[in-house]
């Protein structure tokens, strides 16, 4: 099987580079080579389908032949993990990065089969540039071959490392790949538009869903990362500002960036060079973190592998960065902007200050990522920065971020005069004002002007948005008629891409909300209890009730019961452990090897609306660890046959003897000998439950900390809310024509301006000159477009039809 | 003023905050950095040397003195000399011997000290091939 699987990767490694010829050698009208590329496209998504089920029915299949299957699993390992350890590989999370790309490539293909003929040519032939590039790293660079062999096969694998054993750490890689892996989209569009000229925003059109998409898996991949250090590795953090950490964060922030600029370029034509700027920067962003994981350049508690496939991916970086930019400045021309910024009190103002400073948050965080190299360069030896001089920049970078989340959504498109701004941003204001004095009054706030400052924006931002689902609303019953939540509804699922989104800037102020709460009033203790004995930690009643302890053939639990109250009142039992484990594929017989391996933390979690309870326990084991030893040894000179030794180890020691001069006898020997060796450890590990040494309990009191989980799952909603397919639209959706797709826009942006009439954020004059302006240019493209779908109407009656879609 | 001049203006302001918030960047991370160095460059440093330490612990060298730690440390590579370390505070879970640590402290009397919270260990590798026995 693994030879059939070389050589499929061999064919997708050719189908790949074909793809790319065929479509550039596709002259301009030239139909049938542009489809045979895009069938070879798909057969490349085929072959690479066939090699993951290949990999993965080994690893089912426990066919440890297979070199990646015997060094990351086990006979034993859970199947779940079985199915997930292909990507704790190297290789294998190559091959799940060429998979997602080639599936990708795939589906963005198929949805601009029939559009942007210009520009998809040279959008395939850059994706699958990218796409040989990593399978080609598979075939040709040492030692990252999937299907690499064993020869003899070996019995049982290595297995999967314990802490990886965690259900968000089995999601979160391919959640994060697949964001790098779709932000590949939207850059393959851009070079193709950069390349054609053709610079007006039907790339943008045609790839603003992958850019979301992206976005929303990195960003989901990126929580997930948060939960999995939370729940598992026992210090109680979600972040770090680890390299790696932040080489993820980079393309999410950039991407942020991108989400919002692209609009204003759909809308206004406006910050084109800055957009093909921002998706440079994003894609590059997403090589960078995955090159970064593999090389080795920089510290990081994440410890990286081998620098195999490093220097390759590095030049691969090196070839988009100089090459896009090149391509940019050759075509600045092109991309001037069609209007400039009407207004400082407008959306699109608003959006270039909020992508600013996302720009800005990006580069205080690759410099600081990057600033060992940097300094090395310049004093010859690495220093590196800490979270707190991390904490000091994007703290203030965030709290201004919330501010504009709060004010952007609130103003319309072009301009907004003052008075209708005095009037959109009265109850906000009152309301952040309300808060900040409650919280001044009631609350410890004060300590934390930082906090402060981020909960009274996010009230502000958050009322503004509330305001905006209830205002539109309005204006739709009055519209309409009916009740208010059918208005709601009705409004919501008639526009979506911009409620949708109003949802994700709600999830994200909730969730910014928990990190102010959770990292500014946090308490943190270390307590040491006797078994009966009560610590008070932030209010909370904590007696340590008894230990616990578990046993099995792979780890050892030593835990604690506790008893959690609050002001006399019993409130929860909490058992936190740690879980010693043996290293996996290597035999050895003695029970000191329970702790030779890892181990790893069971948090005791209470969560809570208001607060968490977090509780690590490390456990004394000092004695057990003695006892241990004591027993491997009484063992040994029980075997050897010991004078006094009980008569049992006569019978033993005869076997050991007889296995020995008869291999046929050997793995009798070792079942006897590892079940005596359980009975023993299971004996000798209850003695910790009659242990007095004092454990020792790390206790957290995270206050709001539940509700940056709840945030991010608000948000979420929110990206599955702005993607859902429109009603009416959802059949041959993926047909039109890049007519009828800009006169779409345009008639959309028609009744967003319209919504913010009747909503009120449009004053009256302003409406009407706003409404003029895009009436005009309505006008000038159903004119323009000449022969175009609209051309049986009157012009005239033309930009009135938007009524009609709103009102059918 | 004619929108011409306004812009020039607002691009020159907003162009001097980017320069000034830069140069505050430059100026603090070099002063707040601490200077990664290795075990085999701390031994015989003078008293009261500032580092973030990165090293690897020595195989069963840890032990338990009070409610802190006391272990050795090599270089990465595993060559030269050990050096001494003491350390009180949270010890992460994948913390044992011949792992890859990074510790803030100081050197004291020959010994490295390392600060509270501040010991950090490198999580196992996804990406090694060895087991981590």
């Amino acid at each position: 099987m693994a030879s059939l699987g070389s050589v499929l990767l061999a064919l997708a490694f050719l189908a790949a580079i074909s793809a790319g010829v065929l479509a550039l050698t596709a002259r301009r009208g030239d139909e049938r080579r542009l489809l045979i590329s895009r069938r070879v496209v798909y057969g490349f998504c085929a072959l690479l389908t066939a090699c993951v089920v290949i990999i993965e029915v080994a690893f089912a299949g426990n066919d440890f032949g297979f070199k990646i299957v015997q060094e990351h699993s086990s006979i034993e390992t859970p199947t779940f993990y079985k199915l997930a350890a292909m990507w704790s590989s190297q290789e294998g999370s190559l091959l799940l990065w060429a998979w997602v790309l080639s599936i990708a490539s795939s589906i963005a293909l198929y949805a601009t089969r029939n559009r942007l003929r210009e520009l998809v040519p040279w959008a395939t032939a850059v994706m699958m540039g990218v796409a040989a590039f990593f399978t080609g790293l598979m075939l040709f660079a040492p030692d990252v071959q999937p299907f690499a062999t064993l020869s003899p096969a070996p019995a049982d694998g290595v297995g999967l490392n314990p802490l990886l054993q965690h259900p968000s750490m089995m999601i979160h890689p391919p959640m994060l790949y697949s964001g790098y892996v779709a932000f590949t989209v939207p850059f393959a569009f851009a070079i193709g538009a950069l390349v054609t000229r053709r610079l007006d925003a039907e790339w943008i059109r045609a790839t603003r869903r992958f850019a979301l998409i992206a976005w929303a898996f990195l960003g989901f991949g990126l929580l997930l990362g948060a939960r999995w250090s939370y729940t598992e590795l026992g210090w109680g953090g979600y972040w770090a500002w680890d390299p790696v950490e932040n080489a993820a964060l980079m393309p999410w922030l950039l991407g942020t960036a991108f989400l919002h600029s692209i609009m204003v370029q759909e809308k206004r034509g406006m910050l084109k060079v800055w957009n093909a700027c921002l998706i440079v920067g994003t894609f590059s962003m997403a090589l960078l973190g995955t090159f970064l994981v593999r090389s080795g350049v920089l510290q990081s508690i994440h410890a990286f592998g081998d620098n195999t496939v490093g220097p390759y991916i590095l030049a691969l970086i090196g070839v988009v960065v100089i090459g896009s930019t090149l391509l940019i400045v050759s075509r600045l021309d092109d991309l001037r902007s069609e209007k400039q910024i009407d207004s400082l009190i407008s959306r699109e103002a608003i959006f270039l200050v909020n992508n600013l400073l996302l720009v800005g948050l990006t580069a205080v965080i690759f410099w600081g990522t990057f600033f060992p190299l940097i300094s090395e360069l310049f004093t010859g030896s690495k220093a590196s920065l800490a979270a707190p001089w991390f904490d000091r920049y994007t703290t203030p970078l965030a709290i201004l971020l919330v501010l504009f989340t709060g004010v952007g959504p609130l103003l319309a498109w072009r301009r907004v005069s003052w008075e209708s701004a005095k009037r959109i941003f009265r109850i906000p204001l009152a309301v952040a004002a309300v808060v900040t004095l409650a919280l001044l009054v009631f609350t410890d706030a004060a300590h934390k002007p930082w906090a402060l400052a981020l909960f009274a924006l996010a009230a502000f931002a958050l009322t503004g948005l509330a305001q905006e689902f209830w205002t539109g609303a309005q204006a739709r019953q009055r519209l309409v008629g009916g009740s208010m939540p059918a208005a709601l509804v009705g409004l919501v699922s008639r526009n979506r891409r911009r409620y949708g989104g109003y949802v994700v800037h709600i999830g994200i102020v909730v969730l910014l909300v928990g990190i102010a709460a959770s990292s500014s009033f946090q308490t943190n203790r270390d307590v040491d209890l006797k078994p009966g004995e009560t610590a008070v930690v932030d209010g909370r009643e904590i007696t340590y009730v008894k230990p616990t302890y578990a046993v099995d053939s792979e780890k050892y639990t030593f835990g604690a019961k506790l008893r959690v109250a609050e002001d006399g009142k019993f409130v929860a039992f909490l058992e936190p452990s740690q879980r010693f484990f043996r290293p996996t594929g290597q035999e050895t017989g003695l029970i000191s090897s329970y702790f030779a391996g890892e181990a790893t933390s069971e948090v005791g979690l209470r969560p809570g609306a208001g607060a968490d309870l977090w509780i690590a326990v490390r456990p004394n084991i000092t004695e057990v660890q003695a006892r241990v030893r004591r027993a491997d040894k009484g063992f040994a000179a029980c075997v050897r046959g010991a004078p006094g030794a009980p008569p049992q180890c006569e019978a033993l020691g005869a076997m050991m003897r007889a296995a020995a001069a008869d291999p046929r006898l050997r793995p009798q020997a070792f079942a006897q000998i590892s079940k005596l060796q359980a009975i023993a450890a299971a004996k000798v590990g209850q003695t910790y439950l009659t242990d007095t040494a004092p454990a020792t309990f790390k206790v957290i009191v995270n206050p709001l900390v539940t509700w940056m989980w709840i945030g991010g799952l608000i948000a979420l909603a929110g990206v599955l809310l702005a993607l859902w397919p429109a009603r009416g639209r959802r059949r041959g959706a993926l047909v039109r024509t890049e007519a009828d797709a800009r006169k779409e826009a345009k008639y959309r942006e028609i009744r967003d301006a319209e919504l913010d009439h009747a909503s009120g954020k449009l004053s009256d004059e302003d409406f009407a000159a706003v409404d003029a302006e895009l009436r005009r240019e309505a006008v000038e493209m159903l004119n323009g477009s000449g022969n175009g779908a609209g051309a049986d109407n009157g012009n005239g009656s033309h930009p009135r039809e938007p009524e009609k879609i709103e009102q059918s | 003023m004619d929108p011409q001049r306004k812009r020039k203006i607002r691009l020159v302001v907003a162009l001097s905050v980017a320069v000034l918030l830069s140069v505050a960047l430059i100026y603090t991370s070099f002063s707040a950095s601490t200077e990664a160095k290795e075990p085999s460059e701390l031994i015989g440093a003078s008293p009261g040397t500032n580092a973030e330490m990165t090293g690897k612990v020595v195989k069963g060298s840890i032990r338990h003195i009070g409610n802190g730690i006391a272990f050795r440390v090599v270089d990465r590579d595993g060559n030269g000399s050990s050096l001494p370390v003491t350390y009180r505070g949270t010890v992460p879970d994948p913390f044992r011997g011949g792992r890859e640590i990074v510790l803030t402290g100081s050197v004291e009397n020959g010994t490295f000290v390392g600060e509270p919270e501040t010991l950090i260990t490198k999580c196992p590798s996804k990406f090694t091939t060895k087991s981590n026995g």
